[in-house]
């Protein structure tokens, strides 16, 4: 059969296999192709991308489709917020370490206990010294004046730096023999899980103050992290306590009769194992984490989604809301559309390991 | 003391102290904390501010509020509203995620595609920012003047909102008129379906379901006669007045954002969920009913489908929960949900420690209940025993 016909049979069968199936192709490609002209017009043909003042959307002929003229003129409020303008390629270089930090953890290469710590270690001093300043020349900027998606990078990452060994620690104690350690932990995890983040980022930054005393209470933004780690844990706690389930009882027993202590048979055989089993619902947690970290805006925070407000927030660019949104948009959607089909390349890289 | 230390006993004894032993200091540095300050700005803690007026409005509710109701009926509102958001959006995520979750393992590639292709752009953009577009996109409709008007006036689309025609009944006959509807319905498919009704003769079985169906009817037209608000139409058609449209039952473009937001957010996920159930269906049992001559529908309806939601019932249990935990960011457009209600009355009222319990227990409360009733759905229809189908 020449390659034609067999291509023209596959568009047949995968197209046009019965007359339902026609109808079915020409209902959802029409329904396709209209929201696709539909977004072309409106975001391509009838844009408007030059010019440095609303006007040029707004004047008489002016084009009817977006005005990407408000992210040209307003991308560096959008993406590093308050940050001092001379200092924001300090903001950008720092967002780039983390960025390069999460690519570096995701080569098999670097899947050690010791080299992950290392890497994040490394990676987060980066990010926070040249976002702080204060050495090298550098000069200081409080953490009130971060902005923008490096505030939502730093949120982010402190939370999977705080929260996988506090998960770790969570699972350890929850699968724990000893009843008054394992059911408080339990009924923790259980309690923390059914309450919805936003009211624990609120109780973190707004309750907490009135039942610390003063010397604990640190700033809001740090409460607010310790908070939303503590919410990763638990729910990550759960994912490695499911990973504890998947590894055989038999690998346990064996460390126990070549005579390893507990931490000799965690580390080097139950976690490496935990973690091969775990490791696709982890991506898919990472991938939540750092779509929720949005939600501090509604805590007054000024991370992205509250940067974009700003960019759309005057007189000027009221009109620009859906520019700025998708643009907004646009940039969670790389990052977390990456790394969930990372996260879905790996489950099957597994799998066919397990077959 | 060296045996001592090495003795297992003691220190599993020691350390289970030391573990609970720091929960409770923690805990009761919280409390004298938390009493001190309440000292400090005069606030006596306790309940008894239920009994006081708000002096604020919220924007939706299900039941009469007015600004000098008290916070006992403001958090009872929130709540409403919360599970009110949540079971609209849950059910219509249902519906259009395993309707995606279908195409998006359909033998039809055009379904395929369009199906992948939703799912991936809504999951992959925070819940917030779409809820934030919806809600753009909506206030943006135009203004009550020149509302888009369909069925003769009977529905109005604006900017403020989606007017409809309404009966004019109080809140809470409505409320109840409908929950007698849905019990209703469950009873009848019960009796269809019940191990304790399967012996029983269909023509008595159906005149039991005749027997539910008429109660049901005379108690809703009985509920909706006595809750009649007087010296009114039956019906509350809206109406142009002014600058506004009054009268109807209007939707208002926080409660229609929440919704769209987070049933079309919903659907991506609960769509990947069916996707994978569907795929664990055995091709055998496809092809089975194939063999027996079962159409296309029929084998989706009594093969695919049961098959499928039976296999991934425990993880949808735990998306319900987690997508209903999203009704929260209601706050972020200004609905009056109950977290927005609670942290609107902590500011308002400064009884922090019982609100944020309340909080607690609010979707504590929610959260087990729908967690226990898939459970026992889940019970139901799982494989029982070893067999291994």
């Amino acid at each position: 059969m020449s390659k034609e016909i067999r291509f023209g049979k596959k568009i047949k069968r995968e197209f046009f296999a019965t007359p339902m199936s026609s109808f079915v192709t020409i209902l959802f490609a029409s329904l396709l192709l209209y929201i696709l002209y539909f977004v072309l017009n409106w975001g391509v043909f009838n844009a408007t991308w030059g010019g440095d003042s609303a006007d040029i959307c707004r004047q008489e002929g002016a084009k009817s489709g977006a005005c990407w003229t408000v992210v040209k003129v307003r991308w560096r409020l959008i993406l590093f917020g308050l940050y001092p303008y001379e200092e924001q390629w300090r903001s950008a270089l720092a967002c780039l370490a983390i960025l390069i930090t999460v690519v570096l953890s995701c080569l098999p290469s670097f899947w050690s206990g010791k080299k992950l710590a290392i890497t994040w270690g490394v990676g987060f001093a980066t990010f926070y010294v040249l976002m702080k300043g204060g050495v090298f020349g550098l000069p200081v900027v409080v953490e009130r004046d971060w902005g923008g998606l490096s505030l939502t990078v730093f949120i982010f990452s402190s939370v999977a730096m705080i929260g996988m060994p506090l998960s770790i620690i969570f699972a350890l104690m929850r699968r724990s023999k000893l009843p008054l350690i394992s059911k408080p932990m339990a009924l923790m995890i259980d309690v923390t899980r059914s309450l919805p983040l936003l009211s624990i980022m609120f109780t973190a930054a707004v309750v907490i103050p009135f039942v610390l005393p003063e010397w604990l209470l640190g700033d809001k933004l740090y409460r607010l992290i310790f908070g939303f780690s503590v919410f990763f844990a638990a729910y990550q706690a759960e994912i490695i306590r499911g990973g504890f389930q998947a590894v055989s009882p038999g690998q346990e027993e064996a460390a126990n009769a070549l005579g390893l202590n507990y931490w000799q048979t965690l580390w080097r055989v139950m976690l490496p194992q935990v973690f091969k089993a775990a490791l696709p619902p982890t991506i898919n947690q990472f991938v939540i984490t750092f779509k929720e970290t949005s939600l501090v805006v509604l805590i007054g925070f000024f991370e992205i989604l509250a940067s974009g407000a700003a960019a759309f927030g005057t007189a000027e660019w009221k009109f620009a809301y859906k520019e700025v949104y998708v643009f907004v948009g646009l940039i969670f959607f790389v990052f977390v559309f990456s790394l969930s089909r990372y996260g879905a390349y790996l489950e099957r890289r597994l799998n066919v390991d397990k077959a | 003391m060296r045996q001592l230390l090495n003795n297992q006993q003691v220190r599993n004894t020691t350390l289970q102290v030391l573990f609970v032993s720091t929960i409770a200091i923690l805990f009761v540095t919280f409390v004298v904390t938390a009493k001190t300050n309440l000292d400090a700005q005069g606030i006596t803690s306790g309940f008894g501010f239920f009994e006081r007026a708000t002096a604020w409005d919220v924007n939706f509710s299900l039941i009469d509020f007015k600004s000098s109701d008290t916070y006992l009926r403001v958090l009872i509102v929130g709540f409403l509203n919360s599970v009110f958001v949540g079971a609209i959006a849950l059910s219509l995520a249902t519906l259009a995620g395993v309707t995606v979750g279908a195409m998006r393992t359909s033998s039809n590639a055009m379904a395929r595609i369009v199906g992948t292709y939703y799912v991936e752009l809504f999951r992959n953009v925070p819940l917030i920012l779409q809820l934030l577009f919806w809600y753009a996109l909506l206030i943006e409709l135009p203004h009550p003047r020149n509302a888009t008007i369909f069925l003769g006036g009977n529905l109005q689309i604006s900017g403020r909102g989606i007017y409809f025609t309404g009966l004019n009944v109080t809140g809470l006959s409505a409320f109840l008129a409908i929950i007698a509807f849905i019990a209703s319905v469950i009873a009848i498919a019960w009796i269809a379906k019940a191990h304790r009704f399967q012996r029983t003769e269909p023509a008595q079985r159906r005149r039991l379901q005749l027997i539910v169906a008429v109660c049901t009817a005379i108690f809703i037209l009985v509920i909706m006669y006595v809750g009649r608000i007087p010296e009114t139409e039956l019906l509350n058609v809206p109406a142009l007045k002014g600058l506004n449209i009054r009268g109807g039952i209007r939707a208002t473009p926080e409660l229609l954002a929440c919704i769209v937001a987070i049933a079309v957010y919903g659907t991506a996920y609960i769509a990947e969920i069916m996707r994978a159930g569907f795929n664990s269906v055995p091709k055998g049992q496809v092809e089975a009913g194939d063999a027996l001559g079962l159409h296309g529908a029929q084998i989706f309806w009594r093969i695919r489908l049961p098959l499928a939601v039976r296999a991934v019932m425990p993880t949808l249990i735990n998306q319900y929960i987690w997508l209903f935990k999203a009704t929260t960011i209601g706050i972020a457009v200004g609905f009056a949900d109950y977290f927005f209600v609670i942290s609107t009355s902590i500011n308002q009222s400064g009884q922090t420690l019982e609100l944020i319990a309340l909080l607690m227990l609010g979707f504590l409360s929610v959260n087990y209940t729908i967690a226990w009733v898939l459970n026992r759905v889940n019970d139901a229809i799982k494989l029982r025993g070893t067999q291994n189908r």
